[in-house]
């Protein structure tokens, strides 16, 4: 058995617009060190995929630079590894820019050629959106095993208008075969198996599938392809258990954010996973130095802070520099971000590089954290 | 193939550091660990990098595997490069025999066949156990200034301190008049840092020459400086300011990882112009718990700490649980210290675990010595380990009988 990786970095953008005005979602900084796409290459490296294909289609600057050669991952290689897919703005309009929901069908015919070449026996399809720590060695297996044409990773949630307005939800049969698919419901709610955006075929199957989209028209992969060819396609689901967090708000990245400081075995199931680690590029940042006075409690703190005034149930990013008497609680610090003396900071996001000048005050609430853009000062 | 290089490093790793005592017993000095995420080789490598000097030789001898593993192609430090970059050199059987290296000269003699490779007019000599931030960019620039035979990085120390060192006196231009190793009543206070800059061509004529003394216990410092001196070939001194620090004691290992404690530390590693680059693990960021509290420490990635951190510093996947006290210690990677045990001045080694309730070290004001305890291993709950104690497996067995 093997399988190529091919993640895409920009579906989803619009659900977090304050933190991809200048990324892609794939990129958007998360627990301390991390990126979105960090978990996904990981569990794709830890699951023996090293031929991966990342596509991206706008405001890439900020991913490139974190993936680079891919090294951090052990994708940096002769033979497969890492591979970045830019649109081909020349010969096609970018489908991109007409909505949400054509995006993954319509990427996958501008790389065509790129999966022409492929020569795994299979494909992991995914998005950056959701942040989990599996082994996609497991669900390759259940693919195969099963006989499904296409086998779809989902996990079961209970859902309100509200968040279920974002979600894709499959219905399926006792064994497993999908029924029926609701793609961005409007009015729905109660418990229902939601889409996680990764999805196992065998290579010939998507080569096909993306021929017939070509020549058909069709644009999204979930109503075109999966909602109308469910009733006499084999498509399965395969049920994650464990703990996987899709982010699709502000608000969301928020709370899941948070998790990791409320949930002890939110942490656990992300990082303290044997022989899967989360891979992130490596920074040679020094150790964190905590000065006499400071004050953390049930934080986590990335490397190369300094850190002088008191820090409660924040999530500190490599770099921040948190100045003698400044409070921080329940606020994400990312990246370089500087707060001054006597600052005092309550439900804030920062973006990286952000400085908060001596003695200001800023709050946000818990349902809507105060966001302080990159690079900005206050 | 291999292009021209102006200058080769050459870096003496092979040393067992035996007065690290424990530290030591499995891994070579030069890996030993430094400042929660370094280890001690790191800092000539990153000197290296960061002077525009990209072809190293790494000389190992003295248990070799974790400082091999540590280096491996080199990719932390930007070493992997196709026409130059790091390379380990171990003693090695050749067609006439097979030898250890049995000095620092005869270790650069042995690998003068990597040396020829890059054809370079100047070799610069360096040592893994001393922690310092050094342009030897400027050294070379001040040899070739003086059109000088060879030249030796000096020091300024006390005049009581002199006397533990090689010292050089020199006269008004630098240039190197006699050279004392230890002397009794030091003359000046230029103390040699080991670090040496030759023209290639002469350094190659001395080391042969060297080897081919029996007499000669083929070591720089004793034989080959001092037959160049007494020849008359020209050698100067190059004067270097800033923190410089021999690890190769307990005392002088804690001490100098303290340097890197506090809000403006003796040595700030915090300078982005002179990073000082490492193998970086993937340990995932550090939480610090709802009781915890810290107080003048560096804390590393992959720590959980839950208890009382206080003039320390911690490197990697350290787990201070509940109730723990540590103070003034120096604690290694993926280290233990169980609920409500104590750590004082102590340098605990990789993999150890502190049983809960145990009592290591005593505290700095006591006078009492450093305490070590050795890499994995394992401690009772409730133990007591003595001040200035060295735990190691035969120690535990004592404690039994």
């Amino acid at each position: 058995m093997s399988a190529s990786g091919i993640i895409f970095s920009n579906i989803h953008d619009n659900n977090i617009p304050e933190l991809t005005r200048l990324r892609t979602i794939a990129s958007v900084p998360f627990a301390c060190r991390y990126r979105f796409i960090d978990f996904t290459l990981s569990n794709m490296v830890n699951s023996n995929i090293y031929n991966i294909s990342v596509i991206t289609n706008y405001n890439y600057q900020s991913l490139m630079d974190h993936i680079g050669s891919g090294k951090d991952w052990d994708l940096a290689r002769r033979s497969g590894g890492l591979k970045i897919l830019p649109p081909n703005i020349t010969a096609y309009a970018n489908p991109y820019l007409e909505g949400r929901t054509n995006s993954r069908l319509d990427s996958l015919k501008n790389v065509a050629t790129s999966i022409g070449r492929i020569t795994d026996d299979y494909v992991v399809l995914s998005d950056c959106d959701v942040i989990c720590n599996v082994d996609f060695g497991d669900m390759i297996r259940a693919h195969q095993e099963s006989g499904a044409d296409m086998t779809i990773a989902v996990k079961t949630a209970e859902l309100t208008p509200e968040t279920a307005h974002s979600t894709v939800i499959f219905r399926s049969d006792e064994g497993g075969k999908i029924t029926e698919v609701l793609a961005y419901p409007n009015d729905f709610s109660g418990s229902a198996d939601i889409g996680l955006n990764m999805i196992v075929m065998s290579t010939a199957y998507l080569r096909q599938m993306v021929l017939e989209a070509s020549t058909r028209g069709y644009s999204s992969l979930s109503r075109d392809i999966i909602g109308r060819r469910c009733g006499y396609m084999n498509y399965r689901i395969y049920r994650i258990n464990g703990y996987c967090p899709s982010i699709s708000s502000f608000a969301d990245y928020y709370k899941h954010s948070m998790e990791l400081l409320t949930d002890p075995t939110a942490r656990e199931s992300l990082f303290g996973v044997k022989n899967r680690p989360v891979l992130t590029k490596v920074r040679n940042s020094t150790p964190t130095y905590y000065a006499q006075g400071s004050s953390v409690k049930n934080s986590m703190v990335a490397d190369g802070c300094f850190i002088e005034g008191t820090v409660e149930n924040s999530i500190i990013f490599r770099g921040a520099k948190i100045g003698r008497n400044a409070t921080v609680k329940n606020s994400i610090i990312m990246q370089d971000t500087i707060v001054g003396d006597g600052a005092f900071l309550n439900c804030v996001i920062t973006d990286k590089n952000a400085v908060i000048r001596d003695q200001r005050m800023l709050a946000g609430a818990e349902t809507q954290p105060f966001y302080v853009s990159k690079g900005k000062m206050i | 193939m291999y292009k021209k290089q102006e200058c080769v490093a050459m870096l003496l790793a092979g040393g067992q550091g035996s007065r690290l005592y424990t530290l030591t017993e499995k891994t070579a000095k030069p890996a030993v660990r430094f400042g929660g995420k370094y280890r001690i080789i790191d800092f000539p490598l990153s000197n290296c990098v960061n002077s525009g000097i990209y072809t190293v030789g790494v000389l190992t001898q003295y248990q070799p595997l974790q400082l091999n593993e540590y280096i491996g192609n080199g990719q932390p430090w930007d070493l992997d490069r196709g026409q130059s970059g790091v390379m380990v050199l171990p003693p090695y059987q050749a067609k006439s025999g097979a030898d250890w290296y049995k000095g620092t000269a005869n270790a650069i003699y042995q690998n003068f066949n990597f040396i020829d490779r890059y054809d370079p007019d100047y070799v610069l000599i360096l040592s893994g156990d001393h922690i310092y931030k050094m342009d030897y960019a400027k050294m070379l620039a001040a040899h070739k200034e003086k059109g000088a035979d060879c030249t030796i990085a000096v020091l300024e120390v006390t005049l009581e301190e002199a006397s533990r060192f090689g010292i050089m006196n020199t006269d008004e231009d630098l240039r190197i008049t006699e050279f004392e190793e230890k002397p009794k009543h030091p003359k000046s206070t230029k103390a040699s840092m080991g670090i040496y800059i030759f023209n290639n061509a002469l350094l190659r004529r001395y080391l042969e020459e060297d080897e081919a003394d029996p007499a000669s216990s083929k070591d720089f410092g004793k034989n080959v400086i001092p037959k160049m001196l007494a020849d008359g070939c020209k050698m100067y001194a190059y004067p270097f300011h800033g923190y410089w620090k021999d690890v190769g004691t307990i005392q002088s290992l804690w001490e100098a990882n303290m340097d890197l404690v506090g809000e403006q530390p003796v040595f700030d590693l915090r300078d982005r112009d002179w990073r000082i680059y490492s193998r970086n693990y993937s340990d995932p960021p550090h939480f610090v718990g709802e009781y915890a509290k810290i107080a003048n420490s560096l804390i590393t990635e992959g720590c959980t700490i839950e208890g009382i951190v206080e003039n320390s510093v911690l490197s990697s996947g350290v787990k201070v649980c509940r109730g723990a006290y540590i103070k003034d210690s120096i604690i290694m990677s993926g280290v233990t210290v169980g609920e409500g045990a104590t750590v004082n001045y102590s340098i605990v080694d990789d993999g150890a675990v502190i049983g809960a309730g145990s009592t290591v070290g005593r505290t700095k004001a006591s006078g009492e010595k450093i305490t070590v305890i050795g890499s994995g291993i394992s401690l009772k709950p409730a133990t007591d380990v003595p001040g200035g104690e060295m735990v190691d497996e035969e120690w535990l067995k004592s404690q039994e009988d």
